[in-house]
């Protein structure tokens, strides 16, 4: 069984810019969690969700050390921020943008899951 | 067993240095390392060096330690700033003069080289390119409107600086992470080749480098949980000789150290985490063990370096035209609806008036300012209310002008119930950034630290 709820519900996220990329970190609170946004959340279905945003590839980087998604977006920040005339011409946003993502979630994984883990993995 | 304590200073211009008053008071640190400059800061100091040579440092660095230094100096605490900004020498000239005015002594360092200036023009002259490192444009495209152009300089001068016994080290634009690299290759003698040893001081120099942020500041995760966040704690780092580091805060300060709050703060602005370039060392975070050992204290080891790139990256930083804006309320009912109306009225006078603007950017404050197209639309209905902000890119300064006057009759003459009517800025400039790369014997044997005592 699954229920479709956003990605808030199972991460945490920050993002910030580098030129015209927004940078964004997806934080998983448990390995079986960070195993399936690993499977799940590829570069492709992140570039879909942001495609009214942005007008570059999206790459993907597995820190599984952290148990966490890295995600950069390519023509993120209409040139970078400095010339910018967006609100958040930073980007500093994006990371919560990325966490209206539904999906699909298995229901064990929703079950106890707490997004916030204090201890490592 | 030897250890370097290093706090935490400002994480960008504008920040407080409250929290770094109580580092130096309860934080037993030996160094002090404060990150002032970002991409968009050297737009601004830009701005400000237009207006007057002698300025383009931050304006931050003479206030904060007039505050700090009367805590720091009889402590032994030293300070690595990049508050130079685009002129260090003006920055230590500057805090020169203030000190003897109070009449204080210290070894005050200043770091130059990383500006290109006037070199710049002679070296694209000689046929070396400055490719835009994402796109590979040319920069012939931007080259007369290019305002600055710095190199990011790495650990070595700073090391230089405190070899010479500097109390404050001012520098330009150093890669923010080396402003912490440095004291620690100074106090252990690490060796430039020991990529693993550089790495691990990166990662510290990374995680303190954005102040709050990494002990509970912009916490992502459950944000509510953080203590005490109106008297947030910067982090502070202690080193072991291997590399090792605890990273912690001040006793009796708020906000939280953790497993969490750390690997946010690891991967931010990172781009390739397994390939994280920086001057000095090129850094695989994938090898990072974050140990949490509770009580605000978490021991980050593992990280591994390879040799740093061949090149050191440039950010060039040229005129883009200007921005003006303009904000306004409306009320409930229909809030949304009648910021939207509003916005087309202000877009077909823009037309008539033929207001050059070469890009228009139409946002509903409280409804999608933030997350634009991404916003979820089942929320437009009922709003309370909706502020609406416009703002355009225009080459002509006067433009902008032209444009802001369009908001004010709205107040009479446009959808009903306006309120919040005080958002019309002035228009600015906007500055588009060029990052690029160069040689680094084109920047390396320009480098160099200039050290003066101050004495009342």
């Amino acid at each position: 069984m699954t229920t479709r709820v956003p990605l808030a519900r199972l991460a945490h996220a920050r993002s910030g810019d580098k030129g015209d990329r927004a940078d964004l970190g997806l934080f998983a609170p448990t390995r079986a969690v960070y195993d399936w946004l690993a499977e799940t959340v590829t570069a492709d279905r992140v570039a879909a969700h942001f495609a009214p945003l942005i007008t570059g590839p999206v790459e993907r980087y597995e820190l599984p050390n952290l148990l966490a998604l890295k995600f950069v977006l390519n023509g993120a920040l209409q040139g970078g921020a400095a010339r910018s005339i967006r609100s958040d011409n930073l980007g500093k946003t994006l990371g919560s943008a990325l966490l209206r993502l539904e999906l699909d979630v298995p229901d064990d994984l929703l079950t106890g899951a707490h997004p916030w883990p204090t201890t490592s993995p | 067993m030897k250890t370097v304590r290093i706090g935490s200073g400002l994480g960008f211009y504008g920040d407080t240095w409250k929290p770094v008053r109580v580092t130096l008071e309860r934080g037993e640190v030996q160094y002090i390392a404060s990150d002032h400059l970002s991409e968009l800061t050297l737009a601004i100091l830009q701005k400000d060096r237009q207006k007057d040579p002698s300025a383009g440092f931050t304006k931050d660095l003479v206030p904060m330690l007039r505050e700090l230094w009367p805590l720091a100096q009889p402590r032994g605490v030293r300070f690595i700033l990049n508050a130079g900004g685009l002129n260090p020498l003006g920055a230590q000239q500057a805090l020169a003069t203030a000190f003897k005015a109070t009449g204080w002594s210290a070894r005050i360092a200043a770091v130059t080289g990383d500006a290109l200036g006037d070199r710049l023009e002679s070296l694209m002259a000689q046929g070396i390119p400055f490719d835009h490192m994402d796109t590979g444009a040319s920069i012939e495209t931007v080259r007369d409107r290019l305002v600055f152009a710095n190199a990011y300089l790495g650990a070595s001068p700073i090391v230089d600086a405190l070899g010479q016994g500097a109390d404050i080290v001012i520098t330009g634009r150093v890669a923010d992470a080396a402003l912490f690299l440095a004291p620690l290759i100074h106090e252990f003698g690490w060796s430039w080749q020991d990529h693993d040893r550089l790495a691990q001081g990166i990662v510290v120099g990374h995680l303190l480098e954005c102040s709050g942020q990494a002990s509970g500041g912009n916490f992502g995760g459950d944000w509510r949980s953080i203590p005490d966040m109106a008297h947030l704690g910067f982090p502070l780092a202690e080193v072991s000789e291997d590399g090792t580091a605890v990273i912690t805060k001040a006793p009796g300060t708020g906000g939280r150290v953790s497993f969490d709050t750390l690997r946010e703060q690891l991967l931010y602005e990172v781009h390739n985490p397994h390939r994280y370039l920086t001057p000095d060392v090129t850094v695989d975070l994938g090898t990072v063990s974050l140990e949490d050992r509770g009580n605000d204290r978490v021991i980050v080891s593992g990280a591994t370096g390879t040799a740093p790139p061949e090149t050191l990256k440039v950010v060039g930083g040229y005129s883009d035209g200007h921005m003006a804006q303009a904000i306004l309320g409306y009320a409930w009912p229909d809030a949304l609806e009648k910021a939207r109306a509003a916005a087309d009225i202000i877009k077909v006078q823009l037309a008539e008036a033929k207001i050059r603007a070469d890009e228009i950017v139409t946002e509903f404050i409280g409804y999608d300012s933030l997350h634009g197209p991404l916003s979820d639309p089942r929320h437009a209905a009922e709003l309370n209310e909706v502020y609406l902000r416009m703002a355009i890119r225009t080459p002509e300064l006067s433009h902008g002008d032209r444009f802001n006057r369009l908001f004010p009759p709205l107040a009479l003459s446009g959808p009903p119930f306006i309120g919040g009517y005080g958002g019309i800025t002035p228009p600015r400039e906007l500055l588009g950034i060029w990052p690029t790369t160069i040689r680094r014997d084109l920047v390396e044997p320009f480098v160099s630290v200039h050290v003066e005592e101050v004495t009342p």
